[in-house]
């Protein structure tokens, strides 16, 4: 298979929670989360405790995809920015560097202007961080340095499935 | 494409029961909902119409147990069968490691079985991925019902490549375990050859 997995160091990681924490902050939002496209979250900060991350980082890869396609129909690259208006809640949804998904979820202690202004800080530096983390990933490819998973055993897949 | 994550020590997968309307892709993941651990899975999602048709897609979380100190996680997801939502059916297959193929064996099924999966090969590869080299199970589904076509002719004409099959009987369960099984040791054996 061609495409190569993604990797996320716990250096990178550090760094991503970090900009996440401080766009919670900053932006007086509830929650602030990332996403792979493909649906895989990535991180959190703010008030997560009691949602359901992993589906909501699956609904949101399909919104974006589902997005994505429209703007293919109408000859748009992408659609960068997705707004959900609720009764309490709000949703900002953006993408980064064609790569992830930022997803601020924010009430009436914020504004949809200071939200977007934080995000358009917060995704620069999340974008830079991705591209080290991309180069980093490759770079130990190339290496041939060994994936975690390169000496597992047919033993150990088979035990993962004993009853 | 795996996800492996160094900080939370988390290896997660995808894998997409494609097929045919109808043919039983929702019932496949309902089953390994229920009869699942709840604390080693998530929350099923169905985006479904009101008749419960699939719309856009199901998701399912199972987490497997672990590897080497790495927490082992499948994401299930279903594509919508129908032909007409062939839009929505491809963005599902984006990021994919494993397919399972869930055919209808019931005689009167049979073109829909061929046309899914020429589709299926058709939308893996825009995504850049080659039929005969991704993690790929078939599932000959319905073998419990009097039209069911045998499992040789089903065989014949929908599993030329010799991919790993299995019958089943999603409603009942049979054989649903052995088909996650079977995928999910293929998208693993795949990860260890490491690309």
């Amino acid at each position: 298979m061609g495409a190569p997995g993604f990797v996320m160091y716990e250096e990178e990681f550090k760094l991503i929670s970090a900009v996440l924490e401080k766009l919670v902050k900053d932006s007086n939002s509830r929650m602030v989360f990332l996403v792979d496209k493909n649906g895989q979250l990535i991180a959190a900060a703010g008030e997560t405790e009691n949602l359901d991350t992993t589906s909501l980082a699956s609904l949101t890869a399909g919104n974006i995809a589902a997005t994505g396609g429209l703007a293919k129909l109408l000859g748009e690259r992408e659609f960068s920015i997705l707004f959900h208006e609720g009764e309490k809640d709000n949703l900002h949804i953006n993408l980064i560097g064609q790569r992830v998904i930022l997803v601020v979820i924010f009430d009436d202690r914020s504004t949809l202007g200071l939200v977007r202004l934080r995000v358009k800080k917060s995704s620069e530096e999340l974008a830079a961080i991705f591209d080290r983390l991309m180069k980093k990933a490759e770079a130990e490819a190339t290496a041939g340095q060994a994936s975690p998973f390169s000496e597992i055993t047919d033993e150990d897949i088979e035990n993962l499935f004993r009853e | 494409m795996s996800f492996i994550n160094y900080s939370s020590r988390e290896i997660n997968c995808k894998i997409v029961y494609y097929g045919p309307g109808l043919g039983g892709k929702t019932t496949n993941l309902q089953y390994i909902f229920e009869k699942t651990n709840p604390q080693a899975r998530g929350k099923m999602i169905s985006l479904a119409t009101e008749t419960e048709r699939t719309l856009f897609f199901d998701f399912l979380p199972l987490s497997l147990g672990a590897i080497r100190g790495f927490r082992v996680r499948f994401h299930l997801y279903t594509v919508p069968g129908q032909v007409f939502y062939d839009a929505s059916r491809k963005l599902i297959l984006k990021g994919v490691d494993g397919v399972v193929f869930v055919a209808d064996a019931q005689e009167e099924r049979l073109e829909a079985n061929i046309e899914s999966m020429e589709n299926l090969k058709q939308n893996l590869q825009e995504h850049g991925y080659d039929i005969d080299k991704i993690p790929l199970v078939v599932q000959y589904n319905k073998m419990d019902l009097p039209n069911a076509m045998k499992v040789e002719e089903l065989r014949a004409q929908l599993n030329p490549k010799n991919w790993p099959d299995f019958t089943a009987c999603a409603k009942t369960g049979e054989g649903v375990f052995d088909t996650l099984k079977a995928v999910a040791k293929l998208v693993l054996q795949e990860l260890k050859s490491g690309k």
